[in-house]
């Protein structure tokens, strides 16, 4: 019997403000990640979607405002505390991000290594299991650089479950996939959710895809929060920021035209 | 003409920025030494990496200087009618400077720029910063490994490319020149000082192996993480590690042989 | 795990070569054979107008055989001398109290040594004596001003 968490919150974040250099990241962002659901966090190019996963994981800290994960204030934790909160968490790289110079078993394997004494025996029987999991229990002595894309993510999830983390955060995990696989990955997001009882946070522009297992979105544009809800509220919203994302118009809020001067100013020029 | 002048302020604030980056890395580097005791198998494995592989290029490169050396030398001693002293001009040059230079430079171009391109692909895939997200720090797990192998291979490349080198000078010398055997080696013996000669030489090829690891690690871990970048940070490597080891030779040779 | 034995066999070889060389360089190059034979010293003195090209751990022979270093040079302000400070080694200990120190060139470009050649006397140098009979180097520059010399003498 799966507890119910549905009423409390693993990620609270507050009045989040981070800038790069010049630009505001983020500008005043609140958000509410709830136990046990997928969370998606969507929105145009370069909203620094990727941004808030590193501030929720602690490699970046906020100018202002304040991440809680787990009753914890990640931005104030010591190098202890942070790397212990780490390995409750994990954190599905675009790339997949596997070490290059180890077998597939030798990836998966690698947290497990790291962070416990088990013995080989049992680390084995564990990777096993995670393999299995995600299909590639067979593909268990090729090394990365004989991966597809989509290999190469799943064997990455694999590794990211590895020690049962409470949850997980996705980045992008469905750009540039083919339809299969794309399909393989997001069953697989769905069943770790509900099988493992894990919080998922889906960072990603992939409307269809991403819509069809969330069960909750925040639509971030230009450093703050446009739209939030379920899949359905947001389709049928009247904001037209909201409509032009989940619909995909190529003009609305976010222009087509890159700002410029008068067309006709331009053409004239060489006159 | 004032924009020259901000440029080069600029560059000058850039440099030491770097410099300021690269010592804190070196101390955290150093603060992780203690946790490689349980770990030697990755340790082992890098000097596999940085020692065991650069040992051909040290070989043939120590045995063609010490041949060179002996040739050279016979040819502007032979004029004095010392030529018998061939021997010790060979050693004294391997042992003092030679060697750890020149194997120096040599590690610099072949395991330094090797290091660096690898450190930097590792940041560009993001490895450094998912081992991060494990909990697992990047520093300890893969430079420091790297670091002390580094420093351990330096002083031991070194000693081959000398001992090589002297061996080569041999051949040339007696058995191609005509030197007389015997004088060869007593002369050599005679003058080559173990504290003196041979001890600083080790020094200094520590000196180098810190020094040249260092800025191999550096610029891989501080590389920007794109294919330019990480190209760009392993061409630093071998020049700075040339710059680095010939200023610290001048430094250390006028420390240690300035007074004789 | 075949692979990492015989990466650990290769860093093996690697670290025994290294040491090798070391080894190699030390006992076939270096001077290490005649400095670990080299035992306790007792210390003399010798006072030198001119001790030309002399150096600390310069030799000091008898007959051509080494018995001893130098291990100091000081200069005395009151009777502006060179004071040479000699280690010889200890089973040399029975040099007569009328030894001479001379300093000698080994071979045309070669570095200087001193040259002790023992006297007669039945007292023994000990430990802290002197050697009160010394030649100063030859300094080059002296001897053609001195041959010069003799030649505008001679032709007068």
């Amino acid at each position: 019997m799966k507890p119910d968490y549905s009423d409390d919150v693993l990620v609270r974040i507050r009045g989040l403000r981070f800038a790069r250099g010049e630009r505001w990241i983020f500008d005043g962002v609140d958000l509410d990640i709830r136990r046990g659901r997928v969370t998606a966090i969507m929105g145009p190019s370069g909203t620094g979607k990727t941004t808030l996963l590193r501030l929720i994981g602690g490699q970046l800290k906020p100018h202002q405002g304040s991440i809680q994960v787990d009753g914890l204030d990640v931005p104030k934790l010591g190098r202890k505390a942070l790397y212990e909160l780490r390995k409750r968490m994990g954190l599905l790289f675009q790339s997949g991000a596997l070490m290059t110079d180890m077998s597939v078993f030798d990836n998966v394997a690698f947290p497990l290594r790291e962070h416990t004494r088990l013995n080989e025996s049992m680390i084995r029987d564990l990777v096993m299991l995670k393999l299995h999991a995600v299909g590639l229990r067979g593909a268990r002595d090729l090394m990365p650089a004989e991966l597809s894309g989509g290999m190469l993510r799943r064997v990455a999830l694999a590794r990211t479950i590895a020690l049962d983390p409470m949850m997980i955060m996705y980045d992008e995990p469905f750009a540039g996939q083919d339809p299969i696989s794309m399909g393989a990955l997001v069953q697989l997001i769905h069943l770790l959710n509900e099988a493992l009882g894990l919080t998922s946070i889906i960072v990603s522009h992939d409307v269809a895809e991403t819509a069809s297992i969330a069960d909750d979105i925040y639509l971030i544009s230009d450093g703050k929060v446009v739209g939030h809800g379920t899949p359905e509220e947001l389709n049928n919203s009247r904001s037209p920021w909201v409509d032009q994302f989940m619909h995909g118009l190529p003009d609305g809020p976010v222009p087509f035209h890159y700002p410029a001067r008068p067309y006709f100013a331009d053409l004239m020029e060489g006159v | 003409m004032i924009e020259r002048l901000q440029q080069l302020g600029r560059s000058g604030l850039l440099f030491f920025e770097r410099l300021g980056r690269g010592v804190l890395f070196l101390l955290q580097v150093l603060a992780g030494a203690w946790e490689l005791v349980p770990r030697l198998a990755l340790l082992i494995r890098q000097i596999y990496a940085i020692g065991v592989l650069s040992l051909l290029i040290i070989l043939i490169s120590g045995l063609f200087v010490g041949m060179v050396l002996g040739l050279q030398g016979y040819n502007t001693l032979v004029d004095f009618g010392a030529e018998e002293s061939l021997g010790v001009m060979v050693a004294l040059s391997l042992v003092r400077e030679l060697g750890p230079v020149v194997s120096a430079l040599l590690f610099a171009g072949r395991a330094g720029s090797a290091l660096t391109a690898e450190i930097g692909i590792m940041k560009a895939t993001e490895q450094l910063s998912s081992m991060e997200m494990m909990a697992v720090d990047p520093v300890r797990r893969v430079i420091v490994p790297r670091f002390f192998a580094g420093l351990l291979s330096m002083p031991l490349l070194a000693a081959i490319f000398s001992a090589v080198g002297v061996y080569g000078g041999y051949f040339v010398a007696v058995g191609l020149l005509g030197v007389d055997d015997g004088s060869f080696w007593s002369q050599m013996q005679a003058k080559v000082d173990i504290y003196d000669d041979i001890r600083n030489g080790i020094i200094k090829s520590f000196v180098f192996g810190f020094v040249v690891t260092w800025i191999a690690l550096f610029e891989g871990y501080d590389a920007l993480p794109t294919s330019e970048g990480v190209s760009r940070a392993t061409t630093r490597t071998v020049v700075h590690s040339a710059f680095a080891v010939l200023g610290l030779d001048f430094v250390l040779t006028a420390l240690m042989f300035g007074d004789i | 795990m075949d692979q990492s034995r015989t990466l650990e066999i290769w860093v093996g070889v690697f670290i025994a070569l290294g040491l090798a060389a070391l080894v190699v360089l030390a006992m076939q190059v270096s001077n290490l054979a005649s400095y670990t034979r080299e035992e306790s010293v007792y210390h003399l003195t010798a006072r030198f107008d001119n001790i030309g090209g002399l150096k600390v751990r310069s030799p000091v022979s008898v007959g051509g055989v080494r018995v001893g270093r130098v291990d100091g040079i000081d200069f005395d302000m009151n009777t502006f001398e060179a004071v040479v400070s000699l280690a010889i080694a200890s089973r040399y200990n029975k040099f007569p109290a009328d030894t001479s120190a001379q300093i000698f060139t080994a071979g045309l470009l070669g570095e200087q040594y001193v040259a002790l050649e023992p006297g007669g006397d039945t007292e023994v140098l000990k430990d802290g004596g002197e050697i009160h009979l010394t030649q100063s180097a030859l300094v080059l520059e002296q001897i053609i001003g001195q041959f010069l010399y003799n030649k505008a003498d001679g032709s007068k």
